[in-house]
């Protein structure tokens, strides 16, 4: 057991990434991610690495493309308005079938929004975050921890796929300091023959390219690329299940949402209310079968999230009419009190 | 026999698609010739726009990359940070480089980033079907300026080298044109600097090469290739327009 060190969520988000083989990082401030490019500025040059403060996010995500075609582990990260602007380079990146890994601390929006924790890009990852068909792989925290463990299992996912897997934190979740293991190794290494690293004159030139102009060729990128999503689905859901053993009412949420309602839980357990949570780590793919499996046996689902209600659908999809499903939710930068999602809780078990 | 006129290689040797009359097809020529003639098609990464030169990337026979609309700057610094060993090329027309990727032009000229810059200014939007570019001339008649640019409205044409030449960080600015045989020869001594530079380590080096669309002008390529004489040349006067390594 490697010894702990005090972090906060950027911090670790970063120096996992460098753990992870991450050489060069792209960026642009914007809070509450900053710290992430701060950390990059003072390490990549000791390492041999590359920090480089872009003149935008769109320019920061296409320096990403550029490093990921040819073949090198590569990272950005953003907040909510930043990461409309990337959303440009996403759908390329998807395009071109370019791996990439790319962090959104999300703070409350539409527009400028504000600065405090926020999940209301919840539908802009998960369904696809730009034009085009695409998903992108999408990884929640929970605690400093997974920030830093969910960043090294980032890189490996997005490597083997050969897509952008997204870190959707929260404000919290990048502010917050906790104490973090960080005994991580270099992921196996995946090659990359289709790479543009140079011919070196020994084989014919590779193409990086999201352009398919004939409609049946792009129709069979497409379907070729589903079918990988498929294999995901099958292979890379993530997800904890807490006192759902014998639980009657069911809690989705993740991030600092679960943390509050794992609290609530524990108050309503304590006055004999059968409640547990469900707490999905792999946003997309959305652990619907686990969510299925619950609908079977418990009442009632509640959704407690920092939005005005994204994640209540994919859930509402996987229980399916079984049971109804609420929401118990803050937003634009407010956070759920353990109170609201008791509250919410104690009514479901009328 | 002697071969006395070959195809370069790292020039593909399939048919182009540009229109008769195009300079695309000389220019795509020219930067081919640089390669060979300096050795470095191995590790070569060309990056692509969007506009009438997209598919670039089937033209090359180095590695190639196709950018978004206007990011080639910020792709091709992430392919020479990633290697600097690795030569890359931008090839970029004028609604690419000087309207949508302008800040990708101007921020990656004030790094200086060791990457070549090949830009294509022919006063018009060609894939799209002939609209008023950045560097279209005042009274350009085009389809989105239909009754001739007015600059009371629109504003006037940018002139990316004199421009760019404000600023601390680019090593090399050129413009050249590809109407006549001493424009071509002008053109491929500037182009081959402009890699020259980068194997040199020296920096950002752009030539603008002033070509012609005779498609979306309506004119005959010859005429094409004189009205860069009559209208372009006297707008977009050639000549260098910075060079470090001459001022040293």
């Amino acid at each position: 057991m490697a010894e702990k060190v005090l972090m906060k969520g950027n911090e670790a988000i970063a120096e996992a990434a460098i753990l992870a083989g991450c050489r060069h990082y792209f960026g642009y401030p914007i809070t509450p991610q900053t710290e992430v490019a701060a950390y990059m500025a003072k390490r990549m040059p000791k390492i041999g690495g590359t920090f480089l403060q872009a003149e935008s996010e769109i320019a920061a995500i296409n320096m990403v493309y550029g490093v990921s075609a040819t073949g090198k582990r590569v990272m950005t990260s953003s907040s909510s308005p930043g990461i409309s602007l990337k959303g440009e380079g996403l759908s390329y990146l998807a395009g071109a079938d370019l791996p990439a890994l790319v962090v959104n601390v999300q703070r409350g929006g539409p527009g400028l929004g504000g600065i405090q924790p926020s999940q209301s890009d919840y539908f802009q990852a998960t369904k696809g975050g730009a034009h085009g068909d695409f998903h992108m792989i999408v990884l929640a925290p929970a605690s400093v921890q997974e920030m830093a463990e969910l960043t090294v299992k980032g890189f490996d996912l997005a490597d083997k796929y050969r897509m952008t897997a997204m870190i959707l934190a929260d404000g919290t979740m990048g502010q917050m300091m906790e104490p973090v293991s960080l005994d991580f190794a270099e992921g196996e290494k995946v090659e990359k023959p289709w790479a543009t690293n140079g011919t070196k004159m020994a084989r014919p030139h590779n193409v990086v390219n999201s352009l398919f102009l004939k409609p049946e060729q792009l129709e069979k990128t497409n379907f070729e690329r589903f079918e990988r999503y498929e294999t995901i689905k099958q292979n890379e859901v993530m997800y904890e299940e807490y006192m759902m053993e014998d639980a009657e009412i069911c809690v989705v949420a993740f991030g600092i949402a679960s943390r509050v309602s794992k609290n609530a839980i524990n108050e309503a357990r304590a006055k004999g209310i059968k409640v547990g949570l469900i707490r999905p780590i792999t946003l997309w793919p959305f652990p619907e079968k686990a969510i299925a499996a619950a609908a079977e046996k418990v009442k009632k689902f509640i959704s407690v999230e920092l939005s005005m209600g994204q994640m209540i659908e994919d859930v509402r999809l996987a229980v399916n009419g079984k049971a109804p499903v609420t929401l118990c939710n803050r937003t634009g930068g407010m956070i759920p009190e353990p109170e609201q999602v008791l509250a919410a809780i104690t009514e479901a078990a009328k | 026999m002697a071969v006395v006129f070959d195809k370069p290689h790292a020039l593909a040797d399939v048919p182009l698609h540009y229109c008769p009359g195009c300079t695309h097809g000389i220019v795509h020529r020219l930067v081919a010739e640089v390669i060979d003639e300096l050795g470095i098609e191995g590790r070569t990464i060309g990056v692509a726009p969007v506009g009438c030169s997209v598919m670039a990337y089937d033209y090359f026979n180095c590695d190639m990359i196709e950018a978004a609309h206007g990011r080639a700057p910020a792709v091709a610094t992430g392919v020479k940070r990633s290697d600097p060993e690795n030569i890359v090329f931008t090839y970029q027309g004028d609604g690419d480089l000087a309207s949508i990727g302008m800040a990708e032009t101007v921020h990656s000229a004030a790094r200086n980033e060791n990457i070549t810059i090949i830009f294509i200014n022919n006063a018009i939007y060609g894939m799209t079907g002939g609209q008023m570019a950045p560097t279209s001339l005042p009274g350009q008649v085009t389809q989105t300026s239909p009754y001739g640019r007015d600059t009371s409205l629109c504003g006037f044409p940018i002139k990316v080298c004199e421009m760019l030449s404000q600023l601390d960080g680019p090593e090399y600015l050129e413009r050249v044109a590809v109407n006549n045989v001493k424009n071509v020869k002008n053109a491929k001594k500037a182009i081959k600097k402009a890699f020259e530079n980068q194997v040199n380590g020296k920096g950002f080096s752009l030539v603008e090469v002033i070509s012609s669309c005779p498609t979306n002008w309506g004119m005959t390529p010859k005429k094409a290739l004189e009205w860069i004489d009559e209208k372009m040349i006297p707008y977009y006067p050639l000549g260098v327009y910075k060079d470090r390594s001459a001022e040293k």
